[in-house]
């Protein structure tokens, strides 16, 4: 019997390609050929508006870029900053900004965990990682007083002092936190059918993924042990004594498994650095006007989607000559296409919720 | 009091037309219209009721309310829903087959209507007494199949041709099993009559002798409602809504209520086959036997949705595998045992 193929534009008006995010499969029966990814549906262009802007004012447009976790994007960026000026950030400051981080990185790994439970099927997992992420949302608005956009990291520290209130806040949460992950396990990580549609799909083996410079858990879920906070800690990171949960297939059921262990992990982060933080100023003394001498810097993160690094150039003026940024969500999507081949239709949606984009970061 | 109610109005109703002198044949069909039309009402009041029941079962399982601004506690919310759906413009794709794209929601209630005109709801209490029920029901059933196929078909949407297309490899494969697992009931049984059937389970329900027979039921009438987890013909995180994807309007909503009629009769079916339909247990009689059908129905209706908001759905090559790998061989094998227990209580005259 003659077959042919025939071509399935995914997206950019999907409801799982987790924004504005299209693939060109082509498709025989349900099998993909070939997938094609073409992102560039959300380019706002935030390198380039950099370049208009004071060095401060860059910092809002950071948040824009991965808005689930828009803390640690604030970070890559004033790490740079500092790095070129060569300010010391008080301790305080840098405890701070752990805890805050971290917080981020619990708030982007529920959306993960949340989100992709809805791609294979389960939407009550939606509902139940969006109600804990509340609970995070409440205290970074205690912080930042924002919820999604923080712009609270300042060159040279942080906007605002720790309120009094955020505390036991805080440690309140934590304590929920593990039983919260046990729920997201029962519900979705231990059900039989999630497992037969996740396990052995979509499988990284450790040298593609080098190859293709993935990061994050994405990479970690083929069990690669790259984790900047602990390969070339940065920050005080140092100082906290944690595990990096790895996968060993390599395949969508360890990358989805990996967020929900590094949640807990994060948990243990925050408990050390709330013990350990001293008191102290919040910011460096920082001139009025930034103007960075003429130089370049790179700085990088581990952001929740994998290694989040940023490039800044500058002439001497009080504004950047040019801003790069290198983001994990559009780097790790690289592999996307040859991961799909030969997967079915709905193996599309798995490998591409298990990577966890965020379009804002994507395009940029 | 209550037990007689609508079988008690049917007689009204004969005695009141045979008093103006209305003759006996007319007599039969006037009243053959009116119970079919008050099982339209009742198909498509209770797919709105479904509809809200659904709302608020999801919004318990997902800690969250659901609807409970519109009317008291929110019951008129579909109403309100359908009433802002009636007002949308029904949008035709290019290149449609307009005659198909148009007909198949309007098409759609029929085989639900057809179904329920031979489901005993009660003592005495079915509109057509078929001897070949089982075997109608299961034929009409399928049918919907057909009209989600050319639904698809007729979209020209490459997302509604897979979902048609899913639709049909999903019937093939799960209609079989079903088939499969009530054969065990009918040979017990020894008849196709739904009426026989009810009254065969007085002393104990199918469901206690049957219970492999009603697992498999339960899992390919999942499936045959396309419901999670084998709602790959919706697949919305897939394939968007599949049939349905190009539906605007009062289009879309049809399939979707049609969608719960399809949970009903599924669910209904349960009832008469395996939980002793409008058999009232440990002799609680004195609640009439039609509440007990449909507390039995609802029992099930509400299991369907326990399932559907928990599960994560399956995917299109392990549906095909679990359907003609698990399914139907443990619906043989229930058949085989089924046949060799009746032979030895037979001989054993345990059987009459």
């Amino acid at each position: 019997m003659k077959t042919e193929t025939y071509t399935l534009n995914l997206g950019p008006q999907h409801p799982s390609t987790h924004g504005v995010f299209r693939i060109i499969l082509e498709l025989d029966g349900e099998t993909v050929v070939k997938a094609t990814p073409v992102p560039g549906y959300l380019h706002r262009g935030i390198e380039k508006l950099a370049e208009a802007r004071t060095y401060t004012q860059v910092i809002p447009y950071t948040d824009r870029m991965d808005y689930m976790a828009a803390m640690l994007m604030n970070w890559g960026y004033v790490a740079a900053v500092e790095k070129l000026m060569d300010i010391e950030v008080p301790e305080r400051a840098e405890y701070v900004r752990v805890i805050v981080g971290e917080l981020s990185r619990i708030a982007s790994h529920m959306i993960a965990t949340g989100a992709y439970g809805g791609d294979i099927g389960a939407l009550t997992a939606f509902t139940y990682t969006f109600r804990d992420r509340e609970y995070v949302l409440d205290l970074l608005e205690m912080v930042s007083g924002s919820r999604m956009t923080f712009s609270y990291f300042r060159i040279g520290g942080v906007a605002a002092d720790l309120p009094e209130e955020f505390f036991p806040a805080v440690r309140k949460f934590l304590g929920e936190l593990p039983a919260m992950c046990d729920e997201y396990d029962g519900l979705i990580t231990g059900n039989e059918i999630f497992q037969a549609r996740t396990k052995q799909v979509g499988i990284i083996t450790p040298e593609m993924g080098i190859n293709y410079s993935l990061s994050g858990p994405t990479l970690r879920g083929s069990g690669v042990n790259y984790d900047l906070r602990k390969v070339r800690p940065y920050g005080i990171y140092d100082r906290f004594d944690f595990d990096v949960p790895l996968g060993q297939n390599g395949d969508c059921f360890d990358r989805f498994r990996i967020r929900i262990d590094e949640m807990r992990q994060c948990k243990r982060i925050i408990e050390q650095a709330l013990d350990q933080i001293p008191e102290g100023p919040i910011m460096a003394k920082v001139p009025k006007v930034i103007k960075p001498p003429v130089g370049d810097a790179y700085a990088e993160v581990e952001s929740s989607k994998g290694v989040y690094g940023c490039y800044v150039v500058s002439d001497g003026s009080p504004k950047p000559y040019r801003v790069h940024f290198r983001r994990p969500s559009y780097i790790n999507l690289g592999y996307l296409g040859k991961l799909c081949e030969g997967w079915k239709i709905a193996d599309v949606i798995a490998i591409l919720g298990s990577i966890d984009i965020v379009l804002g970061e994507v395009d940029c | 009091m209550g037990e007689n109610i609508f079988v008690g109005i049917a007689t009204w109703l004969r005695g009141l037309l045979s008093g103006a002198g209305v003759p006996d044949m007319w007599n039969d069909t006037i009243l053959l219209v009116v119970k079919l039309v008050a099982i339209l009402l009742f198909i498509l009041v209770n797919a709105l009721w479904l509809v809200y029941m659904e709302r608020r079962v999801c919004a318990f399982m997902q800690s969250r309310l659901g609807p409970i601004h519109v009317g008291p506690k929110g019951l008129f919310q579909t109403a309100a829903d359908i009433g802002k759906l009636l007002g949308k413009e029904i949008i035709l794709p290019k290149g449609a087959d307009l005659l198909v794209f148009l007909l198949m929601p309007v098409v759609i209630f029929i085989p639900p209507l057809l179904i329920f005109g031979v489901l005993p709801f009660g003592k005495n209490m079915v509109a057509i007494d078929m001897n070949i029920g089982v075997f109608y029901l299961l034929a009409i059933a399928s049918l919907s199949t057909i009209i989600f196929w050319a639904a698809g078909w007729a979209s020209n949407n490459k997302y509604s041709l897979v979902g048609g297309m899913r639709s049909v490899a999903q019937m093939v494969s799960y209609e079989l099993p079903l088939i499969l697992a009530l054969l065990g009931v009918i040979m017990i049984t020894g008849t196709l009559n739904l009426n026989t059937i009810v009254d065969s389970q007085k002393s104990i329900w199918f469901v206690f002798t049957q219970p492999i027979a009603f697992l498999v039921y339960l899992i390919a009438g999942m499936a045959e409602t396309n419901r999670t987890p084998f709602c790959l013909v919706e697949g919305e995180s897939e394939i968007i809504a599949g049939p349905y994807t190009e539906y605007s309007g009062m289009g879309f909503a049809m399939f979707f209520l049609a969608e719960y009629a399809n949970v009903m009769i599924i669910s209904a079916m349960c009832t008469v086959m395996f939980l002793g339909g409008w058999l009232a247990p440990f002799g609680l009689d004195f609640i009439p036997s039609w509440l007990w059908f449909f507390l039995k129905m609802y029992l099930m209706i509400f299991v369907f949705m326990w399932v559907r908001w928990t599960y994560p759905r399956i995917r299109v090559d392990q549906l095909m595998g679990f359907g003609w790998k698990v399914l139907v061989p443990l619906a043989l094998a229930n058949i085989f045992v089924t046949g060799v227990g009746m032979y030895i209580f037979r001989a054993i005259g345990w059987w009459s």
